[in-house]
């Protein structure tokens, strides 16, 4: 079902892209910034919610999924290389779910480890390990969300900034009923839980992000392949 | 190994977008061998291969591999090879590694051997281990054919495969491809360059606008061409004396004066008539200040051909 040779020409080309290494500072603005409030003498319960959720949750594990995911479909398919893996007799699901993986942990790894420095930071193991859970079950269905963009649209990161910027930066705030299907809460809520904090709050209770965080990434995965499957060459190109 | 012989057939096939017909109610049988698809640019040939190798669904039609539909059914890339026009490849892997990654894909037995000899066939052995990225045009061509025929399909499908590859190359790639169809392999080749499609296939399919134009022997096509009328526009010293006296040569069918200044000669033989003419201006004591071949173009070469 996963295909080890797609899943190494992935990475290969995701690390050979600038603009995926250029984001490679941005985890760790999280951790410094933790950091340099760790030096100020803030207390956690002062860093914690802006640092972690505001910078961490917000606006570094979208972006960073949404570059990832982009690049590990989108930008085959944009520059045409993906021909040369989808003119091979595999299953379409083989290749969605091993790029899928791929995104998953490079995003979860990426952004989890500023997470859990600054959880670290905060002095607590704990709280460290519930922001790498959060971070990891939001990089599941960001990765998944973000491939089948990738399938859709001619433009993912375009269509994925909105999603991040609008829908989850600005419609969840003013309407709760969208942070129903808003996978920053979804992480949130996962971190909160598995942390034990009270330093921020999960604003959708746990089996509610479980079954919607399923729902999104088979829903997306299944919508990717389906498109992959009726992939299509232009016309006449000459 | 796929082996064996395959049988791409096309049957009524249409393709159209919006209003625009690419392809227009085409129907073949391309058998073992190597058969050019030749037609100028933009006449639907890239549309009709994308079709053949599953990139591209007929709006109308059947394309079949060995009776599969091969559209939506990947499973045909066992017995399929495709190098499509755009070369875009994944320029961070070496040649080796590219055409060893096609290998794996393709899950053979032994995808290291396999892409030794894939290298070998295209004579890339010696950048083998360069990074695509350093490649030029005809190398990147090469190692994209390799790549293509790492698991031995029986079909290989190449769309404007010497684009960009230098005559000595072409010689190669063409012996190549030579091979495979002589070895009982079904090649199917674009190109809106005559000479590419004479000197390598005996069967020629000619496209023009989205319809089949001409099918067969491509020595019986190039006849066509060669005995087609070709069009001068003269200017001279006196246009109507020259008209007169161009009229009694043979090889000339038809004169028209043109009013604005000018004449416009229609001949059956281009060497003849270029020979003729110098000939017959001097014994006239008409100075000729002005010979141009029209209608010249492959455009026109190939819509005589659908006019006959």
């Amino acid at each position: 079902m996963i295909n080890p040779t797609i899943m190494r020409i992935t990475l290969r080309g995701l690390f050979g892209r600038r603009r995926f290494l250029l984001l490679l500072p941005l985890p760790a603005l999280v951790a410094g910034l933790a950091l340099l409030a760790e030096l100020l003498g803030s207390t956690p319960p002062d860093w914690v919610p802006a640092v972690v959720v505001g910078l961490g949750f917000a606006v570094v594990l979208p972006v960073m999924a949404l570059i990832v995911g982009a690049s590990a479909l989108g930008s085959e398919i944009e520059d045409g290389t993906i021909v040369h893996i989808l003119a091979k007799p595999l299953p379409r699901r083989a290749i969605i779910l091993s790029k899928l993986v791929v995104a998953v942990a490079v995003t979860a790894l990426a952004s989890g480890a500023g997470m859990v420095a600054a959880g670290l930071l905060a002095g607590s193991g704990r709280l460290a390990l519930g922001l790498f859970a959060g971070t990891a079950v939001g990089a599941v269905a960001y990765s998944a969300l973000f491939l089948a963009l990738s399938a859709v649209s001619r433009r993912p990161v375009l269509a994925g900034l909105l999603y991040v910027l609008i829908w989850e930066g600005m419609l969840s705030n003013l309407m709760p009923g969208v942070r129903l299907v808003s996978i920053q809460h979804y992480a949130v809520s996962v971190a909160q839980s598995v942390a034990g904090t009270d330093l921020f709050n999960g604003t959708v209770s746990v089996p509610v992000t479980l079954v919607m965080t399923a729902l999104i990434t088979v829903a997306a995965t299944v919508l990717a392949v389906d498109r992959l499957r009726s992939f299509a060459l232009a016309g006449e190109t000459s | 190994m796929s082996g064996g012989a395959s049988v791409v057939e096309l049957s009524g096939v249409s393709r159209w977008y919006g209003n625009v017909v690419a392809v227009n109610d085409v129907s073949m049988t391309l058998g073992p061998g190597v058969t050019g698809l030749l037609g100028p640019n933009g006449a639907g040939k890239s549309t009709l291969l994308h079709m053949i190798s599953g990139f591209l669904p007929p709006s109308r039609g059947t394309v079949t591999l060995d009776g599969t539909p091969t559209w939506r059914h990947p499973a045909i890339y066992r017995r399929l090879g495709l190098v499509p026009e755009r070369e875009a490849v994944h320029g961070f892997l070496s040649g080796y590694d590219f055409v060893l990654a096609s290998a794996r894909l393709h899950k053979l037995a032994d995808p290291a051997g396999a892409a030794r000899r894939a290298v070998a066939l295209v004579g890339m052995e010696e950048a083998q281990h360069r990074r695509i990225g350093t490649y030029s045009k005809g190398m990147r061509q090469r190692i994209r054919v390799a790549a293509a025929l790492v698991h031995d399909p029986a079909v290989l499908v190449l769309d404007e495969p010497f684009n960009g590859m230098d005559p000595r190359q072409r010689l190669h790639m063409m012996q190549v491809l030579q091979r495979l169809g002589d070895a009982g392999r079904t090649v199917l080749f674009s190109s809106h360059i005559l000479e590419e499609v004479a000197q390598l296939s005996g069967t020629v399919q000619v496209i023009v606008a989205g319809r089949l134009a001409a099918s067969g022997d491509y020595r019986t096509i190039r006849r066509l061409m060669t005995h087609r009328p070709h069009v001068f526009t003269i200017h001279s010293s006196d246009d109507r004396r020259l008209a007169v006296a161009l009229l009694a040569k043979e090889p000339v069918l038809g004169v028209e004066l043109d009013p604005a200044g000018g004449l416009t000669v229609r001949t059956s033989d281009y060497g003849t008539f270029t020979r003729a003419l110098p000939a017959v201006a001097l014994a006239e004591g008409v100075r000729v200040t002005r010979v141009l071949p029209t209608d010249e173009s492959l455009e026109s070469v190939f819509s005589y051909l659908v006019g006959s």
